[in-house]
């Protein structure tokens, strides 16, 4: 094995073995949004003609458990390895910071994508849920986790205490993932807020996975990955760029 | 021969604080060097530039003549650090930690010599226990361990008998002489001095980021230490030849000056002439703790 494969191990093993808190836990939480909002609102929503609330809300959920749950990877790792100092195991070896960042990376989308498999697995004995075009939904899929996997890393790597990553996690991830979509079409809200919608790119994120299933959705997929994949691109570089100075992990 | 370490004119300010100021050092390839010093006087700042934790704010480094900033995976890979915190990665047993380690530095197949590390650091029967499991010691061990997966050339130890009892401190000792006399470069950090003294050839003091000694231990302690000759007579009275060397005295117990050990014999003459008898006699032998004091309070 070389250093990169080495660390991707490591972090895939690091959360395998506490699975009951790492995806057991997250599945069933969306589970219970599954169950609680369907209950309340099957019978009186159709966002699309001819789907069911709960198959509506099914995509929105899987996607918002694989980006928290891809965020959450990454982040806690490194704030973890932080705080009991264990970090210096991977910054005394000769790792290069792209091995590092594609490590750090690949976990948390796997945890993310795992997850997310879990929920859809679940979820379809609850709702009728087509697949029409799996393209997009992987592609979306990939994407989601891959950004949050990267911005889970900059949290961890920017975050000194846990106090500062429940911060992002509570002010910015979890506002981000529940105003994006996932529970409503952005078409049933008034004007502004769907302008401010379009704004956020998890919107995109949802609503291009969401194509993946019904072949339908409020914006074109394309149009939502020129949104991202620049996002992505963008928040790669600045990782790589912060990994390669060492920022606030060599000092 | 290229020194096994080097650096030249390194140093390193964080806001407030500066932890280096210009060290000039070079420990040659197989030497068993202490680098000594107060807290905060840099020493962990010095070993962790070297290992790539910290950056120098000017100056260089340098492991086996790779610099650790322009060629660092290999200077990396030549430098293998036991860290003075006691860190651990709780999610693992003893064993995935080495293999985890052997991993980082690209050794596919290492199962041989962790199976010989754990053999010689006494934790064969550990090997598949959680780090969490382990008693303090044991997680130093296991440190030491992770330190050498990667058979380095050069060894850097930070304090690593702090907190750790005699019996682990004398075999962690004998193993780490061993790993000297087979040519492997060994650079100390400690609070015990006495190890120092009985360890390492060359000390280096450092104060306030400056190297304020840098001897060979002998050399150094002969020059800077003070050798006392311990006597007991009787009756207790110096003659006045003498007197000009006293240090202390205490009932029957006087304590002379010594500038060398030819000098006894001049002593015990004009003891003898002074009719006055040695009922006890001793050498108090020069040591490191008090030279570092002495230099410290000098520099």
């Amino acid at each position: 094995m070389n250093g990169f494969t080495t660390l991707l191990y490591k972090e895939l093993l690091r959360f395998w073995k506490v699975l009951l808190q790492t995806v057991a836990a997250p599945v069933l939480t969306a589970l219970l949004y599954l169950l609680v909002f369907a209950h309340v609102l099957e019978a009186h929503v159709e966002v699309y003609p001819g789907v069911s609330y709960t198959a509506f809300l099914l995509p929105g959920l899987i996607m918002m458990s694989v980006l928290q749950n891809a965020f959450a990877n990454a982040s806690s790792s490194l704030i973890q390895s932080k705080i009991t100092g264990n970090i210096v195991f991977v910054l005394l070896p000769p790792l290069t910071h792209v091995e590092f960042f594609l490590a750090y990376l690949l976990a948390a989308m796997v945890r993310g994508l795992v997850v997310g498999a879990g929920v859809w697995l679940i979820g379809v004995f609850f709702a009728d849920l087509p697949l029409r075009q799996p393209l997009w939904m992987l592609v979306y899929a990939l994407a989601g986790s891959a950004l949050f996997g990267i911005i889970g890393i900059i949290a961890g790597i920017w975050a000194e205490k846990f106090d500062h990553l429940a911060g992002v996690q509570n002010f910015v991830i979890v506002p981000l993932t529940f105003l994006s979509g996932v529970f409503y079409s952005v078409h049933s809200l008034p004007p502004l807020w769907q302008a401010v919608s379009h704004a956020n790119p998890v919107f995109y994120l949802i609503d291009g996975f969401r194509h993946g299933f019904f072949g339908t959705a409020d914006v074109d997929p394309w149009r939502g990955l020129a949104v991202v994949i620049p996002c992505l691109l963008v928040l790669a570089g600045l990782t790589l760029r912060l990994l390669q100075r060492g920022y606030k992990l060599r000092f | 021969m290229t020194p096994a370490i080097r650096t030249v004119g390194l140093s390193k300010h964080y806001r407030q604080v500066h932890a280096l100021r210009g060290v000039d050092l070079a420990i040659e390839p197989g030497e068993f060097f202490a680098l000594l010093g107060p807290n905060g006087a840099g020493k962990t700042t010095f070993i962790s530039i070297l290992a790539g934790l910290a950056r120098a704010s000017s100056g260089r480094a340098e492991v086996m003549g790779c610099d650790v900033v322009r060629d660092y995976r290999q200077a990396r890979r030549l430098l293998g650090v036991v860290p003075q915190e006691l860190v651990f990665d709780p999610f693992f047993t003893v064993r995935e930690t080495l293999r985890f380690q052997s991993g980082y530095y690209g050794l596919r197949r290492n199962d041989d010599w962790i199976d010989a590390l754990l053999e010689r650091l006494g934790l064969a029967d550990k090997a598949d226990t959680n780090m969490r499991r382990l008693s303090g010691g044991m997680k130093r061990r296991v440190l030491v361990a992770q330190a050498l997966v990667h058979r380095p050339p050069v060894i850097v130890l930070d304090e690593p008998t702090a907190g750790v009892d005699v019996e682990l401190r004398q075999s962690l000792w004998a193993f780490i002489r061993e790993l000297n006399r087979q040519g492997h470069t060994i650079l100390l950090t400690t609070h015990y001095l006495e190890e120092a003294e009985a360890l390492c050839s060359r000390v280096a003091m450092l104060k306030e980021g400056r190297i304020v000694a840098l001897e060979h231990t002998e050399r150094l302690l002969t020059r800077e230490a003070e050798r006392r000759l311990e006597l007991r007579l009787a009756p207790p009275r110096l003659p006045p030849a003498l007197q000009e060397r006293l240090i202390e005295c205490r009932e029957d117990r006087f304590c002379l000056r010594l500038n060398d050990y030819a000098e006894i014999e001049l002593i015990l003459g004009r003891l003898r002439e002074a009719g006055v008898r040695v009922e006890e006699l001793s050498v108090a032998q020069p040591d490191l703790e008090e030279v570092f004091l002495r230099l410290m309070r000098r520099a």
